[in-house]
């Protein structure tokens, strides 16, 4: 481990140079464009035109903005809780099995990723629709005689973000729980700690980087998302990802578009300061 | 304090624990000695209550305990690993227990004070166990299970993990804490020495059963069996048939030849073969004339230095290999060469029969 000289340091440049190329060109230059855009006016063919003007801002904060951000919060914050109400104990039970199994029941977890994310939204068309898989079974089995109304509803887009998101949120903590050893769970109990406490003083403190990183990674894309809003809320149920995808396709209004996704941006960045907090110790 | 009653622990196919009973006296010092593998460990954790026996139960001063949950027992743990929680610092991985069963603030923090006081960690109450050092952390693992006062003690191979001199340092320092504290501690381990300096008594296992229990005297100075014999100490296993009996004594012959003397009490009721264990250290040499009408001779064959000791490696006429230790630092003289002739002798009650070939 000698990689502390003046030669290893410009050697680890060099070798973050093609990420930092990438970074540059794909991710900065162009949130530095939306950045000016969202300071801009456009003309009525939906081209920018550079003057310098805060209107889009003020229009962020108009009331019907406002309760589809919400909205989107409120979704997003609910996705994630289911998330994480199923995916750390399943998470936690892939842990803690042996290691054949554990991989085993790992690549289960990430098959999904095998298959277009779009034609997994549409195989859960075909089961929540009116004639589909799951009202033909409840219809069947005489549960009830009508088509329950699943598919375009609040219901059917959280049931979409759970299941687009659930790896996402379990990945990271099986990463943090497979990390912990089972003598620790064993010596909390030895010390007089029943399974809620070894949970709370224990578990939860040391699965703690896992549960921020999978809340940060479902909170945040399932805030902007809008394919899921657009084919299983049937465009019913508007969230910001799709109010900012409306101003640059339909709508044509790139500067506000961005103003909506500069402001994004920073409360993304908000969150994430706060989450990345050290925890202090539970007992 | 704590008993075990004919308990049995099964991992799918394997016996791990084989109808072992086992009782421990309050304040005792027990060990539980043997290779891995042989159950001591799984005997350990089913005291802790951290796996259920299959059969038989577990008493804890009196009561039976058998499927209570570990934190319903008043046993406490030092696991090899130590197991610190590695987001706590000294102090609170110290109180962790003392908070666990909701003990008041004003009392834990007397209890943790006088802890970290007996284990020597002052000044490190703020450290976090990764800034500790083994030996340190060893500490404050003992510190943590000891600060609940537990009616017993578990110790899981807690110096395995420690470098010679510190073991040396912290077997001393487990001694003192047992005698000061009264507890009844069992301590688990697969190093001989470490047993037999600190404990009151070994029970010695071996394929999941105790093959021998009792003072580290009594099972060095008398194996129960060819398994003791060899594991604990070092030992001449020697097969052997009896060739001639009067009723004092009776005459053994080795299938190299070598022919011995023991009581006649001590020859095993069972039949020939059996198997005798002979301490290096009482085989007795001499360059001169036969010491007794009982010894023989036999030919060095290698000489190892060892610092206080010297082991010599005999050969009899017929073949008999026989190991046998000296006290070094020059009181063995230095004509005793390989190839030197030398008689050698071993009083009958040294001879210990230790069973059949086949066991």
């Amino acid at each position: 481990m000698s990689g502390t000289g003046p030669r290893a340091g410009s050697l680890a440049w060099l070798l973050l140079l093609p990420l930092l190329a990438w970074l540059a060109v794909f991710v900065i230059a162009p949130a530095a464009i939306l950045f000016v855009y969202a300071f801009c006016e456009h003309d009525e063919l939906g081209r920018v035109v550079y003057r310098f003007t805060f209107d889009n801002f003020h229009r962020v904060g108009e009331r019907v903005y406002l309760t589809i951000f919400i909205r989107s919060v409120g979704y997003a914050a609910v996705t994630t809780a289911l998330c994480l109400a199923a995916g750390f104990p399943a998470a936690w039970y892939i842990a803690r099995r042996p290691a054949a199994l554990r991989h085993r029941l790992l690549l289960l977890v990430m098959i999904p990723f095998w298959t277009s994310f779009l034609i997994r939204t549409y195989a859960w068309m075909t089961i929540l629709k009116q004639d589909g898989l799951l009202n033909s079974l409840l219809e069947s089995t005489g549960f009830t005689r009508h088509p329950i109304e699943l598919l375009y509803t609040p219901g059917a887009v959280t049931i979409g973000l759970v299941y687009a998101y659930l790896p996402f949120m379990i990945l990271p903590i099986y990463a943090s729980a497979e990390k912990l050893d089972a003598s620790l769970v064993e010596a909390a109990h030895d010390l007089g700690a029943g399974p809620l406490r070894v949970f709370a003083a224990v578990i939860i403190p040391l699965t703690w980087p896992g549960i921020a990183a999978g809340t940060l990674l479902v909170f945040v894309p399932a805030i902007g998302m809008f394919a899921i809003t657009d084919l299983m809320g049937g465009a019913r149920i508007p969230l910001i990802g799709n109010v900012i995808q409306n101003q640059f396709f339909q709508a044509r209004d790139w500067p506000f578009g961005a103003a909506l996704g500069v402001v994004f941006l920073l409360l993304f960045a908000a969150a994430y300061v706060l989450l990345q907090r050290p925890k202090p110790a539970a007992a | 304090m704590i008993e075990a009653r004919a308990i049995t622990k099964r991992f799918g196919p394997l016996v791990a624990v084989d109808q072992v009973s086992l009782q421990v006296e309050a304040g005792e010092f027990l060990t539980l000695l043997g290779p891995s593998g042989c159950g001591k460990t799984t005997l350990l954790r089913i005291f802790a209550g951290f796996e259920a026996p299959d059969s038989g139960t577990i008493h804890l001063a009196g009561e039976e305990v058998t499927a209570r949950p570990p934190y319903r027992r008043d046993v406490n743990q030092v696991f090899q690993s130590y197991a610190l929680f590695p987001h706590l610092c000294v102090r609170d991985n110290i109180g962790f227990g003392l908070r666990m069963r909701g003990r008041p603030r004003a009392e834990q923090q007397a209890r943790i004070a006088e802890a970290v006081a007996n284990a020597s960690l002052e000044g490190l109450e703020e450290r976090m166990p990764h800034q500790l050092s083994g030996g340190q952390r060893q500490r404050v693992a003992l510190a943590r299970a000891l600060v609940c006062r537990p009616k017993v003690l578990l110790l899981d191979e807690p110096l395995s993990a420690l470098d010679a001199k510190l073991r040396l340092g912290m077997q001393a320092e487990l001694r003192r804490l047992h005698r000061k504290l009264g507890i009844t501690f069992i301590f688990v381990t697969h190093d001989q020495h470490e047993a037999i300096t600190m404990s009151d008594r070994i029970a010695l296992m071996h394929r999941g059963r105790i093959e021998q229990i009792g003072s580290p005297e009594a099972i060095y100075r008398r194996p129960a069996t060819a398994f003791a014999a060899d594991f604990i100490g070092q030992s001449n296993l020697l097969r052997v048939a009896v060739v001639h009996r009067e009723a004092a004594s009776a005459r053994v012959r080795t299938d190299q030849g070598l022919e011995l003397t023991l009581p006649a009490a001590n020859l095993p009721a069972g039949p020939d073969p059996f198997l005798i264990s002979i301490r290096p250290e009482r085989i007795s040499l001499s360059s001169e004339a036969p010491v007794s009408a009982a010894s023989f001779e036999a030919t060095i064959e290698e000489r190892i230095f060892q610092g206080p000791t010297d082991t010599l490696r005999v050969v009899t006429g017929g073949g008999a290999r026989l190991n046998v230790l000296l006290a070094g630092g020059g009181a063995v003289p230095a004509a005793w060469r390989e190839g030197r002739r030398l008689h050698c002798a071993v009083a009958p009650t040294d001879i210990v029969v230790v069973g059949s070939p086949a066991s």
